[in-house]
């Protein structure tokens, strides 16, 4: 059985911050493995793990830059990663849903894997959608929001958890090949351990441009362009407590007595 | 073709708040576009949710009688006749997490872009949708230069449709490709239930990411117990295990309207802020003076909760674990 992991680096802005044009300023973020994706990482590793001839192999579509977050997820366990990377790819504006599903698909269809996982949604755009899209392009079944997997490779089957709202999950039997798109808290993600580490330095890590997966630059066409991004208008009126944390704790407890919170 | 079609949700018999949040949305951006406003639900007791919803501003509502509960095989097929039927300029759909889990797919299969997680739009002869990135830290504007598009609008967001409507109801004979639909939905399961109820507390003292190690759990589980008052959590708390599913405030979890809600180092994300934005007194103690809970907050302590919450427990007479 073969499971492919999308992984995606993505940046987190800190505390304090400038906007420059259409993006943070660069010297604002941090980069790191995505959120959602360290879960998928760790569910795709640990059924590896669990069952025989299992390969994990994950793909990733950044820069070189990117290639210490696939390092991780190589030193968590997966087997061999793809990054895919280009000239074109490079002095892109903005990959939409489509395109990305578009790459991940020519990547699926070279790969041919039984299952795909893909997080959720990424930390910095948030648009939860590439998943579900990769699977309509590539004609697989899906499940998205997955909290809980048991997987029948035999039976041809995924009986997952759906998280929906509201503290309720939906039950569902999903076909294979499928793809599904992880929500934090599936599983408890792995630190990297130091022989884990040195591994990933020897397993493979193969770059691959558009025209390597049969595609060409027509694919980034967009129809979709962020023009603008700003700071949201505050509607705070929120009234800030000062003067250090004794003073500040002093302030914060009358108003507590005076909403009526007394020693319990 | 200056219509919008608007997709409703339902579950188990009752239709959800984000099903009137879209007419509102759809409205808006129907307006704007000078077009009228389609409004769909399929599955369920279709004519009863039709009734519910025939609120004001609504032209046209399509009932689709094809199974009971969510089934995104089922919705993607319907969604796409449907479409093809109304020929719209702008379908609209939830952001919920069964909108996730078929959006993207028509959007593909129609081969129209697609912009999630909408907080706001605009129509000037080209759609400008608003959404924000980075964790809710900034705010962006994504223009669709095409003739169609997909959009999901956030849940929540947009006020819920009132006033008698006076709408067309029509049933839609959809053809669903039994043999495309490769999943089965077997049931449901609550979760996070227990011996405590959240949503009862008068007070809740929440711990969010910036408590940063388990043991440090105990700190605030002491103030908890020296104001009497009930232990709750963000998201990561809960996924990292520290505390128990049924101590969960926000979109998965559990939505609070407490007296008083003591946010501890948690910065408010957006599926947080779903389940406590009710809470008549919002106190927010974290460093980060731009998080967005200050915006929700009528109270903040921009300072190292590790300082702030051991003086707190003494204020109150109790002794700090650290």
């Amino acid at each position: 059985m073969k499971i492919l992991v999308t992984v995606k680096e993505v940046a987190e802005a800190e505390d304090d911050f400038e906007i420059d044009g259409l993006d943070i300023d660069e010297r604002y973020l941090e980069y790191d493995l995505n959120e959602w994706d360290d879960y998928a990482v760790e569910e795709a590793v640990t059924i590896a793990e669990d069952g025989d001839d299992v390969e994990v192999v994950s793909v990733t579509i950044g820069p070189e830059r990117a290639e210490e977050t696939v390092r991780m997820a190589l030193a968590k366990g997966v087997d061999r990663a793809i990054r895919v990377w280009d000239d074109d790819l490079e002095s892109a504006d903005m990959l939409d849903v489509g395109t990305k599903a578009d790459i991940l698909a020519a990547v699926v269809e070279e790969e041919d894997p039984d299952l795909v996982f893909s997080g959720v949604q990424a930390n910095d755009d948030g648009f939860g959608a590439t998943g579900v899209a990769l699977a309509e392009v590539v004609d697989m079944e899906w499940g998205a929001v997955v909290n809980d997997l048991d997987l029948d490779a035999e039976g041809g089957v995924a009986h997952v958890h759906r998280e929906l709202e509201g503290g309720v999950e939906e039950l569902t039997d999903i076909e294979l090949p499928a793809v599904l798109t992880i929500q934090t808290g599936i599983n408890e993600p792995r630190y990297a351990s130091l022989r884990g580490i040195r591994q990933a330095q020897r397993k493979p890590l193969d770059v691959q441009g558009l025209g390597d997966l049969g595609l060409d630059a027509s694919v980034l066409e967009s129809a979709v362009s962020r023009t603008a991004m700003f700071e949201p208008e505050s509607e705070s009126d929120v009234t800030v407590f000062e003067g250090g944390a004794e003073e500040e704790a002093g302030q914060l407890a009358d108003l507590l007595r005076d909403k009526g919170v007394v020693e319990g | 073709m200056t219509d919008v079609l608007a997709v409703t949700e339902h579950r188990r018999g009752s239709l959800r708040d984000v099903s009137f949040e879209i007419v509102t949305a759809g409205r808006k951006l129907a307006d704007a576009q000078g077009g009228d406003l389609h409004l769909a639900v399929i599955g369920g007791d279709v004519e009863s949710f039709a009734d519910e919803l025939n609120v004001e501003g609504v032209d046209t509502i399509h009932t689709v009688a094809d199974g009971e509960e969510f089934n995104h095989d089922v919705y993607t097929q319907v969604v796409e006749q449907l479409y093809a039927d109304v020929a719209p300029t702008t379908l609209l759909l939830p952001n919920s997490v069964n909108g996730l889990d078929y959006a993207p797919a028509v959007a593909e299969r129609l081969d129209v872009p697609i912009v999630t997680d909408a907080v706001g739009f605009d129509h000037d002869g080209t759609l400008e949708v608003t959404r924000e990135m980075y964790a809710s830290k900034v705010a962006t504007t994504v223009e669709v230069d095409a003739d169609e598009a997909v959009v999901t609008i956030r849940p929540s967001e947009f006020a819920k449709a009132e006033g008698e409507g006076s709408a067309d109801v029509q049933s839609f004979d959809a053809d669903v490709d039994e043999s495309a639909v490769r999943s089965t939905v077997t049931g449901f399961e609550e979760v996070g239930g227990g011996d405590v109820d959240i949503s009862e507390a008068d007070v809740l003292v929440s711990v969010g990411r910036g408590i940063e190690e388990e043991e440090n759990i105990e700190l605030v589980e002491a103030l908890a117990e020296t104001l009497g008052a009930t232990l709750s959590s963000s998201r990561p708390i809960v996924d990292a295990g520290w505390l128990p599913k049924n101590r969960q405030v926000g979109q998965s979890g559990k939505v609070v309207t407490p007296k008083v809600y003591l946010a501890i180092g948690i910065s408010g994300a957006v599926q947080h802020v779903a389940g406590m934005k009710g809470s008549e007194t919002i106190v927010a103690i974290n460093t980060d003076p731009n998080a967005p809970i200050n915006d929700l907050a009528d109270y903040a302590i921009h300072d190292d909760l590790f300082d702030v919450v051991p003086a707190l427990i003494e204020e109150f007479g109790g002794e700090s674990p650290l």
